[in-house]
């Protein structure tokens, strides 16, 4: 093991639970919502909009279909606009954002679609509003659920986050190509492999303990 | 209290619009416990959604103590929600709360300190026997004790009407009972008026002082629980009640040929009805006191209608013609209701 490769490795770990956790944190703050309004406007829910549920589902339905890799270079201008520039770890998170943030509202919808409809009956039944059902019915009795979906999240923005390295974003994934490939260097490709699979057996670890904490069910 | 007047709901299906509800009238005064019964289809569960507008009636007007609910705004409704409560079939408590906080919900959508929930939480528990568990999760209680909870929750905001859908249909028959004992409980230390919706006669006939019978969407009939018993008009009536009171002749006599005129060997089948106070009086021994005729016992009960005595009997008479035509009389005379089912021959092989 040569000396600069711990350095190198935990510099890099550091590049990726940064662009993983503030991505996250971001897109979860956006999606959370999304979800929440895909479900509550769609037809006979508590805010039921034919037309809006339509557009937003559309919108939806086009950044899921963008490959990532794709996003990520299509979007520069966007990148270079909210952050002033399109390489770097700050600039990744730009497109890992984007593309999580529909993904995130698509599996907060599925979470919420599973509270059977009569808490929502028998919480309109006692006078409680849109806001309220959402705040202390909806969201409470999917977030076993949704907390199993976030975690699903966290684990593809990880695998994402390898490939905004490609493009100057530092991390794991950066490492792993510009040093173990390109340099012939076999022993950190296989510690970063190594570092991944940890990282996702430690995410999908703690997310399984949560949503099974939280299911009184 | 409850005046639905003209209430009609169509559905739009793919297979065109649906009539649910065509035009129903009912009138609930307050204090009292009216009964829905209908089979399932029948629109009894749209109606009662109606009454607090979880189904918005296509046509027609719900007016609650006074107040047409169907001309409110979002705002006004929800407010008067507050004093409707409601309880399920399949409860729909907060799996994520526990008991206490299942009370406590309806009382938090206001503005209310907690110490103010504690103090109303604390005696609907006891109401409701479940003070030791209000820590627990509904997933940890049995049926009968989750729809305790929603009674609970029900009468957290302290409502003029309770509405009961179904409520004890996912229930064993021990546990209706308690919970229908419990509603009927409630209703008198409160004066609440409850409205329950059901297909089961046996709840109309343990807690209801009214009854309607609904049927594709229209009301068959609608009365005191008692006239309904005693002398339904409508088939549909007939059948619900057929289920608690069996019409078919004692094994000896069933399948026999039932003629209107004496028969060598027959009996004179009598269904007799009891009401009430006559319910206790010695109506038949006075009937063989003062005829020569021969009586036999074939059938017989004795129930309850709410706090009424209700006794069916089914008697067969032998004698002389001329006496049993007096016997006849003297019971019509008395407060009973009184039926002749006709002339049968008891099976020779069935032993009595």
């Amino acid at each position: 093991m040569s000396s600069d490769m711990l350095p190198l490795l935990s510099k890099a770990l550091g590049e990726t639970v940064y662009m993983v956790v503030i991505s996250m944190i971001i897109a979860t703050l956006i999606g959370i919502p999304l979800g929440v309004l895909l479900h509550t406007t769609a037809k006979k829910q508590i805010l039921a909009c034919r037309n809006f549920n339509r557009i937003l589902a559309s919108i939806v339905n086009a950044v899921r279909s963008i490959p990532f890799i794709i996003l990520m270079v299509a979007i520069i201008p966007l990148t270079r606009l909210i952050v002033g520039s399109s390489i770097g770890t700050t600039a990744a998170m730009v497109p890992l954002v984007i593309a999580s943030v529909p993904f995130i509202g698509r599996q907060v919808e599925t979470s919420l679609k599973e509270v059977p409809e009569g808490i929502v009956e028998a919480a309109l039944s006692m006078g409680a509003t849109p806001l309220q059902i959402i705040q202390r019915v909806l969201l409470p009795e999917a977030m076993p659920g949704i907390i199993a979906q976030l975690t699903t999240v966290i684990i593809s923005l990880v695998g994402e986050s390898a490939m905004a390295g490609a493009i100057g974003g530092g991390g794991l994934g950066d490492l792993a190509i510009r040093y173990g490939y390109q340099r012939f260097r076999p022993e950190i490709m296989l510690a970063t492999v190594i570092i991944l699979i940890v990282l996702v057996q430690i995410v999908q670890f703690a997310g399984n303990r949560l949503a099974k904490k939280l299911n009184k069910k | 209290m409850i005046k639905l007047s003209h209430i009609e709901k169509t559905y739009d299906s793919p297979a065109g619009p649906v009539k649910a509800l065509k035009g129903i009238d009912l009138e609930i005064a307050r204090g009292e416990i009216y009964g829905i019964i209908g089979l399932s289809g029948a629109g009894k569960s749209t109606l009662i959604r109606c009454i607090n507008m979880l189904e918005r009636p296509t046509s027609g007007t719900v007016t609650i103590d006074g107040q047409d609910i169907t001309a409110m705004d979002e705002s006004s409704l929800r407010q008067a929600r507050k004093s409707i409560g409601m309880i399920f079939q399949h409860f729909n408590l907060l799996s994520s709360a526990t008991v206490y906080d299942n009370i406590a919900f309806p009382l938090r959508l206001g503005h209310i300190s907690e110490k103010d929930v504690r103090a109303k939480v604390a005696p609907l528990l006891e109401l409701v026997g479940l003070t030791d568990k209000a820590h627990q999760y509904p997933a940890q209680l049995s049926g009968g004790q989750k729809q305790r909870v929603g009674i609970a929750r029900a009468l957290a905001s302290e409502p003029k009407v309770l509405l009961c859908d179904e409520a004890t249909s996912a229930l064993d028959p021990q546990t209706t009972k308690s919970i229908l004992e419990l509603i009927r409980n409630i209703n008198q230390k409160l004066s609440l008026t409850v409205v329950v919706i059901t297909h089961e006669m046996q709840v109309i006939k343990d807690i209801c002082d009214k009854v309607a019978v609904i049927e594709n969407g229209v009301i068959a009939e609608q009365g005191n629980v008692l006239e309904i018993f005693t002398n339904p008009q409508k088939p549909i009536t007939k059948e619900f009640i057929s289920v608690l009171l069996s019409n078919s002749l004692p094994a000896a006599f069933r399948g026999n040929e039932i003629s209107p005129k004496p028969v060598p060997g027959s009996y004179l089948l009598l269904r007799l009805t009891f009401i009430g106070e006559s319910a206790d009086e010695p109506v038949i021994a006075g009937m063989i006191r003062e005829h020569h005729i021969e009586v036999t016992m074939l059938f017989g009960t004795l129930d309850q209608i709410k706090n009424t005595p209700y006794g069916r009997m089914i008697i067969g008479v032998t004698g002389d013609e001329a006496e049993i035509q007096r016997a006849l009389d003297y019971l019509t005379e008395r407060d009973l209701k009184v039926e002749v089912i006709g002339y049968v021959q008891r099976h020779a092989s069935v032993a009595q």
